[in-house]
């Protein structure tokens, strides 16, 4: 188990509901929880990960994401059971899509 | 053997010919063998240094045959050369290793890729070439024509009249080159009956046939069961589906056997009806009897397939929707590689499938360190035939983009697709094949490589999709390629700035360009989810292998 926190600037996102769950944790998946953050221009991310040793490429995934997105003002966490980053990339659309209504 | 002309001979093969059948005569063996006395055959009518095609396809195999020739003795059979298309079986393999055999030409190894690599390291092997499978059948006709062939069918009758049933493939390709150079045919089958369902074969094309101990072997290489697609597999089938069928009208086409493509096939009667395309893609295939097809066979998406060969289970539905399939009249199918293989070539205007590594010139290849594996028919039908001229929409379309409005022929759209990390993560991107250090290793002439870049006009990933097609210099076409290349070392190695100019001009498009919801990107928009919804789908005609059923 790896723990990993990561904070990146993002345009504010507008909720439509009070949080968002998507994914299951099962081999090669991932669950993701959006909730409001405390700053409105910026994307916090907790993961707790069964792979070891792909801090990089977290950093990437959710870069690219935050940068595509208007990702700002939510506290994501993150349980991953080794999932691609095609995967973690999906479920944090599919997550900020709840989240946000499908405005993003 | 094969040697040249002795002056004035012009007839050598067929007096060889009646000297291997006289042969068999003196021991006694009449046209039809009994199965325990198939050895001393081979051993009468195969001389050291023949050519010999043993009749390996993608499914059905002639198994008591190779096997029992794997058991001749090495002092009376070696140096055999084998053309067949096929290396499926381990008494493939042990022709090498027991020294019967000592030079291949094929197209495709499978599982024996691991044992093939090993045998040319050790120089007990050399291979010819690997060839895709109309390749290899033209040159049986030119400079690989087999002195005997071991060929599988499902039945014969009393005078040799040979059925070969749905699983035809490469048999009369492979009959013909043999029986009309001199060769001699012969044949295992299944059960000897009194009259054949229809004649696939005829008799006097077959010198001899046995009735062997068992039923040919038939692996079920195209089922894919939809309860392993993906969410992430949905959304690529959804970026195709949107962004290239759609695009380009693409009616008639080709599958690969991997899940992205499953999951195309489970889309047609939802996602892409939903979009209003039924009728306007995908109606004409070449393509084997895919169960995953049924749903948008059923739903009325699907006009026509014509078969490479046919898929163990599929038998009855196929039998029950001769519309589509080509059957014979007593209702079974016929299918042919040879002919499915040209279909794919020159009559249809797409092909798409997977790869396990592709460089940044969009080479692809399927060949990894330690085994030589082959292609099969991807090099065939992934490439741009320019012997075609009938026009398509697709295929003019696709001409225009890469040559500009004026262009004189048109292009085949040939689609790679796939996720950018395979198991263990290992990268699908690459900066190097390698089949490039696979050639220096086993002293190759040729790089394996199964699809060339220059074909490729489409690569489909997880971050969307690059068209080739409109790239026009090296950097643009290699900036395109780690636009889509995710966060593989190569994609995070882009020039951002490029791919974003790339994006703005539609040579990269996201699923968000092409107004795609991620949130639909789940299994629930597959109109099958398991091998049992594609059983009830068929009305209970599809009768899947056992080890495909888990209710």
């Amino acid at each position: 188990m790896e723990k990993l926190e990561f904070r990146f600037p993002a345009q504010p996102a507008t909720p439509a509901a009070g949080a968002a769950l998507c994914g299951v944790v099962g081999s090669g998946n991932l669950e993701i929880l959006i909730r409001p953050g405390d700053e409105a221009d910026a994307c916090v991310v907790s993961v707790k990960t069964s792979a070891r040793g792909f801090g990089r490429i977290w950093e990437a995934v959710i870069a690219e994401f935050a940068a595509r997105h208007a990702a700002g003002g939510t506290r994501i966490a993150i349980n991953d059971m080794g999932a691609t980053p095609a995967v973690v990339s999906l479920r944090l659309g599919q997550a900020l899509g709840e989240y946000t209504g499908g405005v993003q | 053997m094969n040697a040249p002309h002795p002056a004035g001979a012009w007839d050598t093969r067929r007096r060889g010919r009646l000297q291997r059948l006289e042969r068999a005569a003196a021991l006694g063996l009449a046209r039809r063998v009994e199965a325990p006395r198939v050895g001393e055959l081979l051993e009468a009518v195969i001389e050291p240094g023949d050519r010999v095609c043993l009749e390996g396809n993608n499914q059905k195999q002639a198994d008591f045959l190779a096997e029992t020739l794997a058991d001749c003795s090495p002092e009376r059979l070696h140096d055999l050369h084998m053309v067949q298309s096929v290396l499926a079986l381990p008494s493939h393999v042990d022709l090498f290793e027991r020294g019967i055999a000592s030079k291949l030409d094929f197209s495709f190894s499978g599982p024996q890729g691991g044992r093939l690599a090993r045998l040319v390291q050790d120089r007990q092997i050399e291979i010819g070439a690997i060839h895709t499978y109309l390749e290899l059948f033209g040159r049986y006709f030119v400079d690989l024509t087999p002195n005997v062939c071991l060929i599988a069918a499902h039945a014969a009758d009393a005078a040799g009249n040979l059925y070969t049933g749905p699983n035809t493939e490469d048999t009369p390709a492979i009959v013909e080159a043999t029986a009309f150079k001199g060769g001699i045919v012969i044949a295992q089958v299944n059960e000897l009956v009194d009259t054949l369902p229809r004649v696939d074969i005829p008799a006097d094309w077959v010198d001899f046939y046995v009735v062997a101990p068992r039923p040919n072997y038939i692996e079920p290489l195209f089922t894919r069961d939809p309860a392993q697609i993906t969410d992430v597999q949905v959304l690529m089938a959804m970026m195709a589906l949107k962004g290239i069928y759609a695009e380009y009208g693409v009616k008639r086409l080709n599958h690969g056997i991997g899940f992205d493509t499953a999951a195309i096939e489970l889309l047609l009667p939802t996602y892409a009806t939903e979009l209003g395309l039924k009728g306007k893609i995908c109606t004409h295939w070449a393509l084997n009897p895919h169960p995953t097809l049924i749903p948008a066979i059923e739903s009325g998406c699907v006009e026509s397939i014509h078969s490479f060969g046919s898929e163990v289970g599929m038998e009855n539905y196929i039998a029950a929707r001769s519309d589509v399939f080509f059957t014979g009249p007593d209702g079974s199918m016929r299918s042919n590689r040879a002919f499915s293989q040209t279909a794919g070539l020159y009559a249809c205007d797409m092909f798409i499938g997977s790869t396990l590594q592709m460089d940044l010139a969009g080479n692809s290849s399927t060949a990894t360190l330690g085994r030589i594996t082959g292609f099969g028919g991807a090099p065939n039908m992934g490439s741009d035939p320019h012997g075609r001229r009938h026009a398509s929409p697709a295929w003019l379309k696709a001409g225009r983009e890469a040559g500009g409005p004026n262009a004189i022929r048109g292009r085949k759209l040939v689609v790679q697709m796939v996720e950018t990390f395979r198991e263990h993560m290992a990268p699908v991107f690459v900066e190097e094949l390698d089949a490039w250090k696979l050639q220096e290793s086993m002293g190759m002439e040729l790089p394996p490589i199964m699809i060339y870049g220059d074909d490729v006009t489409h690569i489909v990933t997880e971050e969307g999709i690059a068209n080739l097609l409109l790239c026009r210099t090296p950097e643009e076409r290699e900036q395109a390629i780690r636009g889509v290349a995710g966060f593989t070392p190569v994609g995070m190695a882009r020039d951002r700035q490029m791919v974003e100019e790339l994006r703005q001009r539609g040579v990269i498009r996201r699923a968000e360009d092409l107004g795609i919801d991620s949130r639909r990107a789940n299994r629930d928009l597959l109109a099958a989810r398991s091998i049992k919804d594609l059983v009830r789908w068929s009305g209970g005609l599809y009768a899947p292998p056992a080890r495909f059923r888990n209710w």
